[in-house]
């Protein structure tokens, strides 16, 4: 078999348990990871102590009912950036598109800012970014969709337009607030699981999508070969995107909820699994959501602990340890 | 089992490009398609595989329209190999090939058991067999036009509609593709019906049974293919001067300059 061909090197045909297996032990300990530090750091064993045993007292509360909740929710929220990330690429055969493509963090973003500008409440600046990204999702729909047609490169340009609209009110936002409040719109900016709610929920969530995308792995596949293709291979092409858009849209709003506008995550996290030769997405779509869930982990868990007690954005980290990790993948394969 | 146009008409952005045609294609027979550029040869495969609805009149599978049947059980039935392709295919050559095996798949997760072998012997057809590890991005022009005919052949419809196959081959492999097409054509267990979309004056009346020429104004002409294929009909059809190359068993053409 031949070593290298036009650069590429022509890897074994990808077994998935042992994959599989891989992205489940990282996720494993990126969670375990998430549980040691915190503004008590707790050893190995202590954690382990506290996760099994009943009676552990202190370092049990610190496990159970601070860390284990917010290693879960950016876990989860990680995972539906990624989980989005791979069905826009897919819908769009675009490897640009993200979550934020369709506008649905900026309409979020809006929504969220315009509630801290009156002063709201968190539960109420939540409902203001739920309805945003709804808003921002119906808008795009409603613009691209007619008559059981579906033009995929309008529904691509409304999406950025959209968010081109959203990016000029959130500046506006920004520059009009008083002071005090520029800080917190910036974390919600960034992204900050700070305040991320249900975890357990959107793990739920995350499960149900993931298995539902993963039974569409195959339609997904051939749906690259484009629209002609797909449908002479008995694909229902239209009712195969609205699906796709559907289970995009609902695991972008859930993550969005969770942390906000986190970037990086949902854009490169299906890349770096590609680039690992990992392309068909009955694996694809699972590593990359075990791939998104821990590199978010890890990354807020950099954001709660590195600066503590001060808490980061958790979107600088994402960029921070993501940015060089793909530059290395992405030299690995020139 | 034949595939039939009934009264159909083809029209373009305002421009019929034919009207009232009729024919049908059984099992063993190969139909060359032919006319000038724009003449509606694309459009016409389209509507055969389903993918468009003609503007009058129906195509029918076994008397059944083609709006009638399941997606899947379609694309068992009809195949069709696209002029072009847009794509970005990130895996290997054997996993492209593969997603022909989609119709054949049982259930949702939508692959079953015999689908790498299937697509194996697939490739090795098209003597390509050396080529499944691949990434399918390294391949050149014409090993992906031969890697897309794998895929076809992997899907095994009992239709093949291949619209200009020839585009990108060396002469060595038109020639194997087109013997491929009519061994296909003729069993040995299964007779297969091709429609197959030529620009060369030369091939079509050595491998065709049947020919189709479309004027692209409106008018066909359909029937075998020793008396479609003519000098005065081709001269008409591409309007240049042609000279006959004589050959066995069929005359060939090529352009008198």
């Amino acid at each position: 078999m031949s070593g290298v061909t036009g650069g590429y090197r022509d890897g074994p045909l990808m077994r998935a348990a042992p994959i599989l297996a891989l992205a489940a032990a990282v996720a494993a300990a990126s969670l375990f990871t998430a549980l040691l530090f915190g503004s008590v750091s707790l050893t190995p064993a202590q954690v382990v102590r506290a996760v099994m045993l009943p009676e552990a007292g202190i370092e049990r509360d610190i496990v159970w009912q601070l860390r284990a909740p917010r290693a879960l929710a950016a876990f989860a929220c990680g995972g539906l950036l990624a989980l989005a990330g791979v069905l826009l690429q897919a819908l769009l055969r675009n490897a640009l598109a993200d979550s934020y493509i369709l506008g649905v963090s900026g309409g979020a973003s809006l929504g969220a800012l315009a509630a801290i500008t009156i002063g709201a409440e968190v539960a109420l600046v939540s409902a203001a970014a739920l309805s945003g990204a709804l808003g921002a999702i119906g808008i795009v729909f409603g613009v691209t969709f007619r008559g059981g047609q579906w033009n995929i490169y309008r529904l691509l340009l409304s999406g950025v337009v959209l968010s081109a609209g959203f990016s000029a009110l959130t500046s506006l936002i920004l520059v009009l607030a008083p002071g005090a409040q520029v800080k917190g719109m910036l974390f919600w900016l960034m992204g900050d699981l700070t305040h991320a709610e249900h975890p357990l929920a959107s793990c739920a969530l995350l499960l149900a999508l993931t298995l539902g995308a993963v039974l569409l792995a195959a339609r997904l596949d051939i749906l690259g070969l484009g629209d002609a293709k797909a449908r002479t291979l008995g694909v229902d092409v239209a009712r195969l995107q609205r699906l796709i858009f559907l289970g995009a849209a609902v695991a972008t709003v859930a993550a969005v909820m969770l942390g906000g506008a986190i970037g990086f995550v949902g854009l490169m996290m299906p890349h770096a699994v590609r680039l690992c030769g990992v392309v068909r997405h009955r694996l694809l779509l699972p590593v990359a959501v075990l791939a998104g869930g821990s590199f978010l982990t890890l990354a807020d868990t950099c954001a709660r602990t590195l600066w503590a007690p001060q808490q980061l954005p958790v979107g600088i980290f994402t960029a921070l340890i993501g940015v060089p990790c793909m530059l290395l993948l992405l030299a690995r394969r020139a | 089992m034949t595939l039939a146009c009934e009264d159909v008409s083809l029209v373009v952005s305002g421009r019929t490009l034919c009207h009232g045609l009729a024919f049908a294609v059984r099992p063993g027979e190969v139909w060359g398609v032919l006319g000038a550029n724009g003449s509606g040869k694309t459009t016409l495969l389209n509507v055969l595989a389903g993918l468009a609805v003609p503007a009058r009149g129906r195509v029918t599978l076994a008397a059944t329209p083609l709006r009638a049947l399941v997606a899947q059980a379609r694309a068992r039935a009809i195949g069709l190999l696209p002029q072009q392709e847009h794509l970005e295919f990130w895996g290997t050559v054997l996993d492209y090939v593969q997603l022909g095996r989609f119709p054949h798949a049982s259930a949702w997760p939508g692959r079953h058991g015999g689908d790498e072998a299937a697509a194996l012997g697939a490739l090795r057809q098209m003597g390509l067999a050396d080529f499944a590890p691949r990434r399918y991005t390294t391949l050149s022009g014409g090993e992906r036009q031969r890697v897309r005919m794998a895929q076809l052949l992997a899907q095994a419809p009992d239709y093949l509609l291949l619209d200009e196959p020839l585009q990108h081959l060396d002469l060595r492999h038109q020639q194997h593709l087109l013997a491929r097409v009519a061994e296909l054509a003729r069993g040995p267990h299964r007779a297969r019906g091709v429609v197959i979309v030529l620009h060369d004056v030369l091939w079509p009346a050595r491998v065709c049974t049947h020919a189709l020429l479309l004027d692209g104004v409106g008018g066909a002409r359909a029937g075998l293919a020793r008396d479609v294929l003519t000098q005065d009909n081709l001269q008409d059809l591409f309007g240049c001067a042609l000279l006959p190359v004589a050959a066995q068993p069929a005359a060939g053409f090529v352009p008198a300059i």
